[in-house]
């Protein structure tokens, strides 16, 4: 029989957590699994703390609540820079549900939004007081997360693209995320991002290292273009194949660098 | 194990006793007997069962069921107004808008939470509106034509 447990802290929540345990944030996940007669699990832990859907500047980093929603990030000001990834989430009823900490949690091929807080170089508050960066948090997601801390990018300096095959709302083949930070009009210290490309999202150092010191132009990046798969291994599933993901990710990446329209 | 929890429903304040783990889908459906908002898959991926959740588009599939206890929940049960039916409902009709009509409910409401919000949408809101609800009968465009011309009479009203 299944227990739902509700309590007025996120602290309270994340001490009743055990393996036979699911968190509820917006329940887009954990509810699947319901309906679906998971029996891996026992308990829901849900929290009423209103401070996980808060979203507030800390330092020169804003901190945005594990229970903010895609629609709260898509009505803030403060993260317009992450309202192409918020948007690519499902469909409206979903971006009124589904939360940043659960989009961290969330299996291949999902997690748009994982994918751009990663170029970003998100790092992940957890309810402990633990910090760390959201890479190390992806590599072992385990926890509850109170929060995210990301720095504002400057400028156009950071690009999203989420590729689908049905138009507004699709499934990943893949979404890509790159932070093109420059030096003396060079790309310098780059960080690029994909998702539904590996079991979670992931950096791509191949590609990053590629563009060091390059210009942003595609005779500057086609050496990144050759290695754009480099390392990666793509899951097969019903949206698309590893194959085909291979085969794509060179056109995507281009068109995510030099800003192109899709034909 | 069953808890109490009381919403409103359409405006009426319901009280129901909901099992562990119930998703409001389940318990509009037997525990209110609301049978408008429909169970098509289970993982929110075909917008089927969206119902208001304080005037907001939500799968109600997804949702658990105590997390709604004292807000608003509207469903296609309480659109029309007695025997008249609401602008949408008569713009779905007239424009051929169902086929199947499994979807409908969902349409409907993706289609209120638009039209409460922006009264005289594009297409491409329209369609980004009803983005997530699945319909394989019609094409979508009677669909879009349909609330388009609902937000039309509305304004013209």
């Amino acid at each position: 029989m299944l227990e739902v447990q509700t309590y007025p802290t996120v602290g309270e929540a994340a001490s009743a957590m055990d393996d036979r345990a699911r968190f509820l944030g917006g329940g887009t996940l954990i509810m699947n699994r319901v309906n679906y007669g998971d029996r891996r699990f026992t308990r829901i832990v849900r929290t009423t703390d209103a401070s996980l859907s808060e979203i507030r500047a800390q330092g020169d980093r804003l901190e945005v609540g594990a229970g903010v929603k895609m629609a709260e990030i898509l009505a803030s000001r403060d993260l317009d820079f992450l309202s192409p990834a918020a948007r690519a989430v499902g469909g409206p009823a979903i971006r009124n549900m589904a939360s940043v900490g659960g989009n961290l949690m969330a299996p291949h091929p999902y997690g748009d939004l994982a994918v751009a807080l990663l170029a970003l170089d998100a790092d992940v508050r957890m309810v402990s007081g633990e910090e760390m960066s959201l890479e190390d948090f992806l590599a072992r997601r385990n926890g509850v997360v109170r929060s995210l801390l990301v720095r504002r990018p400057q400028g156009d300096e950071f690009r999203f693209r989420k590729v689908s095959r049905v138009k507004p709302k699709g499934i990943s083949v893949m979404s890509m995320a790159a932070h093109l930070t420059r030096s003396a009009g060079r790309l310098s210290g780059v960080r690029i991002a994909y998702g539904a490309m590996a079991r979670t999202p992931v950096r791509v150092r191949a590609v990053e290292n590629a563009l060091e010191g390059v210009s942003l132009d595609l005779a500057g990046i086609s050496a990144a273009l050759s290695v754009a798969t480099e390392g990666l291994d793509p899951p097969d599933d019903p949206i698309a194949s590893g194959w085909y993901r291979r085969e794509v990710a060179p056109v995507h990446l281009r068109r995510l660098l030099l800003g192109e329209d899709a034909r | 194990m069953k808890s109490p929890v009381t919403f409103w429903l359409n405006g009426s304040e319901t009280a129901v006793f909901v099992d562990a783990g119930a998703n409001l889908l389940d318990v509009l459906r037997r525990g209110c007997g609301d049978l408008s908002p429909k169970y098509g898959c289970g993982q929110g991926g075909c917008g089927a069962c969206t119902v208001l959740i304080d005037g907001e588009p939500h799968v109600s599939c997804l949702v658990l069921a105590e997390t709604v206890a004292g807000r608003s929940v509207e469903t296609t049960g309480g659109l029309s107004n007695g025997p008249d039916p609401h602008p949408l409902q008569r713009a779905f009709m007239e424009g051929f808008a169902a086929q199947c009509g499994y979807c409908t409910p969902g349409m409907l409401m993706a289609a209120k939470a638009l039209l409460d919000r922006n009264p005289s949408p594009s297409r491409p809101e329209v369609e980004e509106a009803i983005s997530g609800n699945l319909c394989r009968c019609t094409g979508y465009e009677p669909i879009v034509d349909a609330i388009l011309e609902a937000a039309r009479q509305r304004g013209a009203a």
